[in-house]
């Protein structure tokens, strides 16, 4: 961890526009979990489908691929990044520090909004809530460490996490469940799946496989960041 | 005519002036292109023809499987095409319109335009016009393949194919012009194309989201009149419901508000985002990079 590294792109992240984009999201989750409670249709199986279908699959992915691109991406994207690298900071820290402050805005940005609106829609009822907490806290680990690789690997990196996220796992798991074994939608939800009794929640894959494979693709991800850090070209952009 | 301030001398240019209307062509031809990716290098032809695969791979399926089994009504609603994909077609508008609309504000190129005889006005409408072409082209290419499909399968009433394949390309130039100028509105705002990207692709995914979570709502408390107004609010249903109350097409999308006064109100939304993105683009290229 390097501070002044982590305090610049702090900066950069909530500084005017992005800040925008990062407030809206969850905002708009919350309005609307405070809209189903006011008008009284917070079942629990409305609620688990709310979080589900908003939260776990669209706000997570999306607050995750905004934070992983954003922290390192358009640096590299404009040769910024040349001056982070001159100094004696090694690639690994610079990797890390990035990783951690993007982790920090999607458990800011996106795991506490969901689980805040859990709280308002259901309370804590047969323990949906929590489980989702702890599932979306391991789903944003890994999904952090995917999009900050995919951002030092390639310059489309926010156009393929979207293909991931949003053809792969939602579309192409719900017609095709092999893919979903490739998928860290699925891999998290396994884990809210063993945490809770609840029959809203349920996963395709085990939960001890799908822990290892968390873990694997997380320390992954970080790792080929580090190396393609190493052997960074800074090309002329697009 | 041609008043010179300081005349020092050297020879003037007299061959041909090609004019305002050679401007605006060029300028529409090279954001087509841009659109594509075409006269880019090949890393930024990947996307958008790798994206158009994924469009036109279903359309494929569908007319092979028609063919094979003979069985014509196999074949996808040509209107619903569009909204069965329209994920696809959202990350193809996310990543493309920050290419015409981010690249010349980073590089602060904009004013280099306007030192040529090209109006805000000209430059606007002709990469409003690119995004919609190239989306129209995205569109119209499965619903054209579906067609030539039910051709093939020997589909009985080819007269009602044909109107209705014609309806779903007006439909397709609805939904190229309306989602071309909201994805160009939005990201033009940011200089940077991963911002725009995301703004794009939230835009879709608060507005079709929200909507279609509060369309639930009301429809569990069968008030399905606010079901069918509530589709104007995103983007994809919109144009649905211009395709089914004007257009004759089935409904896809999740409700419709009923009669030709619903139809009507949703073109009208439509005409709306068009004009209104026209001068908020003006505006924003106006300013841009003078400062």
């Amino acid at each position: 961890m390097n501070s002044t590294i982590a305090m610049i792109t702090f900066r950069a992240m909530l500084g005017r526009r992005r800040a925008v984009l990062l407030f809206l999201l969850p905002g708009a989750l919350l309005v609307l979990a405070l809209l189903l409670r006011v008008t009284g249709t917070a079942d629990l199986d409305i609620s688990a489908n709310v979080l589900q279908a908003l939260g776990v699959a669209t706000l997570l992915p999306l607050l995750a691929l905004i934070a992983g691109t954003g922290v390192i991406g358009p640096e590299i994207d404009d040769g910024q990044i040349m001056y982070v690298l001159t100094t004696p900071v090694p690639r690994r820290t610079v990797i890390i520090t990035k990783f951690v402050v993007a982790l920090v805005l999607v458990v800011g940005f996106a795991v506490v909004p969901v689980t805040l609106a859990g709280l308002i829609l259901t309370g804590t009822t047969a323990g949906v809530v929590p489980a989702y907490a702890v599932a979306m806290l391991a789903g944003a680990v890994a999904y952090t460490a995917v999009f900050t690789a995919l951002a030092v690997a390639s310059r489309n990196a926010v156009a393929i996490g979207l293909i991931y996220a949003l053809v792969w796992e939602a579309l192409l798991a719900s017609f095709a469940p092999a893919a979903g074994t490739v998928s860290v939608q699925q891999w998290s939800l396994s884990i809210a799946d063993a945490l809770t009794g609840a029959s809203q929640i349920d996963s395709s894959v085990s939960l001890p496989l799908s822990l290892t494979l968390l873990a694997t693709v997380t320390v992954a991800g970080v790792l080929l960041a580090i190396t393609r850090l190493r052997s960074l070209t800074v090309a002329s952009a697009d | 005519m041609t008043s010179a301030i300081h005349d020092i001398g050297y020879r003037h240019y007299d061959g041909p002036r090609l004019g305002r209307g050679y401007v605006r062509r060029s300028l529409y031809l090279h954001n087509l292109r841009a659109a594509w990716g075409l006269g880019r290098p090949a890393r930024s032809k990947v996307l958008p023809f790798l994206l158009a695969a994924i469009v036109l791979l279903p359309a494929l399926g569908s007319v092979a499987i028609a063919v094979a089994t003979k069985m014509p009504g196999e074949l996808i609603r040509y209107s619903a095409y569009a909204i069965y994909l329209q994920v696809v077609v959202a990350i193809f508008l996310a990543t493309q319109a920050p290419v015409l609309a981010s690249r010349d504000l980073r590089f602060h190129v904009v004013p280099l335009y306007f030192s040529r005889p090209v109006g805000h006005l000209d430059f606007v409408l002709a990469k409003l016009g690119a995004m919609a072409t190239a989306l129209f082209v995205l569109l119209a290419a499965p619903v054209i393949t579906l067609y030539i499909g039910s051709l093939i399968a020997k589909t009985p009433d080819r007269g009602t194919q044909a109107l209705e394949a014609a309806g779903a390309l007006v439909g397709c130039a609805v939904f190229a012009l309306v989602l071309a100028s909201l994805g160009l509105v939005i990201a033009a705002f940011t200089a940077r194309r991963g911002l725009g990207v995301a703004a794009v692709i939230a835009f879709y995914m608060i507005s079709t989201a929200f909507v279609s979570m509060l369309q639930g709502i009301a429809e569990a408390r069968t008030n399905f009149t606010l079901v069918g107004w509530l589709g104007l609010l995103s983007p994809f249903n919109l144009v649905d419901i211009v395709q089914v109350r004007l257009l004759g097409a089935e409904l896809t999308a999740l409700g419709a508000p009923s009669g030709i006064g619903g139809g009507l109100a949703a073109l009208a939304i439509c005409v709306a985002i068009v004009a209104l993105a026209i001068p908020i683009l003006g505006r924003r290229y106006r300013k841009a990079g003078l400062s």
